[in-house]
């Protein structure tokens, strides 16, 4: 009992090289009560009726040619795209926003790191947008702390996107301190439907409030609750 | 047909790689680099007779990352050759 929801369908999609597509699924059970139903990057079609679908972190395909952009071509991501537009909460987490951008569900791009290195820990961020489908159980200018992994998590777009996004009130998370030259301290991105969030800090590695604070906290937990609660409250 | 595409960042778009080995090469005592930037260079045989507005599609979809990236399609095996700035 205490569980919020009945039937949440959440969909956790494994490329090869996916490695944190485990961590999603158990944080997505944890907070909903029901198990993330898993699915194949070579399957042409995503389960009937899914309520959520999440692109996990990880070295899709080797991150060869460009971090993402295999599998943002893969044939499940047709059906992810349909799903978009159709309205399905999709998350994207590390890998998962970099496939994001590369399928052109969000604009931009992730580069490389200004510092060229691998980033791995606990980042603070801001949270921009707390009306989203995916943010509405933080505040707004709430700070959290949520941890990166990464190496290519440097977000870039031009000046007129930037603006443009900005003006949308589209950034979910900006970091409060310089972590990867990303444009603006963006870490978190919404389409323009407000129903596809890519973010490089990784929420389903933050959802135990037990755990140590350098081991990742519990500050990503009201994300998958925000999700859930939309669903049951829907 | 041998086909050599070579896919570069944009002017303006900052490429840390590419200031880091200026930088090593600095150290190394060449002092005469003014700018180091870093590509990709990609080699395909593809079937004769491929059309240049398939092998821009190629580069647009998938080879380069239009937001960043320019290519450059360069055909190795005497056909004329065709720059493949996207139009």
């Amino acid at each position: 009992m205490g569980f919020p929801s009945n039937n949440f369908r959440a969909g956790v999609i494994t490329f090869p090289g996916s490695n944190c597509d485990r961590d999603m699924a158990v944080a997505l059970e944890a907070v909903s009560g029901e198990p993330a139903i898993r699915i194949w990057h070579g399957d042409a079609d995503l389960p009937e009726g899914l309520d959520f679908i999440a692109l996990p972190g990880g070295f899709s395909y080797g991150d060869y040619l460009r971090s993402g952009a295999m599998a943002a071509k893969s044939p499940i991501l047709k059906a992810v795209i349909d799903a978009a537009g159709r309205g399905v909460p999709v998350l994207g987490v590390c890998n998962g926003f970099q496939v994001l951008t590369e399928s052109g569900l969000l604009p931009g791009v992730l580069m490389r790191n200004a510092g060229q290195t691998f980033i791995c820990r606990s980042v603070e961020l801001k949270v921009e947008n707390a009306t989203s489908v995916f943010t509405r159980k933080y505040t707004t200018g709430q700070s959290i702390r949520i941890p990166v992994a990464h190496h290519d998590g440097n977000y870039f777009a031009d000046e007129e996107t930037l603006n443009r996004i900005e003006g949308e009130g589209r950034v979910a998370f900006r970091y409060s301190e310089k972590v990867n030259g990303s444009r603006r301290d963006i870490a978190g991105l919404l389409n323009e439907a407000g129903n596809v969030l890519g973010m490089m800090p990784h929420p389903e590695r933050a959802i135990e409030a037990a755990a140590h604070p350098s081991l990742g906290g519990a500050d990503g937990r009201e994300l998958f609750e925000s999700a859930v609660k939309a669903l049951v409250t829907a | 047909m041998k086909v050599r595409i070579l896919v570069r960042l944009k002017p303006g778009v900052l490429d840390p790689q590419g200031r880091a080995v200026h930088h090593s090469l600095e150290g190394l005592g060449f002092n005469d680099v003014e700018d180091v930037r870093i590509g990709r260079m990609i080699e395909m045989e593809v079937a004769d007779g491929t059309s240049d507005e398939t092998l821009q599609k190629m580069c647009e979809q998938l080879l380069a990352n239009m937001v960043i990236e320019d290519f450059a399609i360069e055909k190795l095996d005497g056909a004329p050759a065709s720059v493949g700035e996207p139009a």
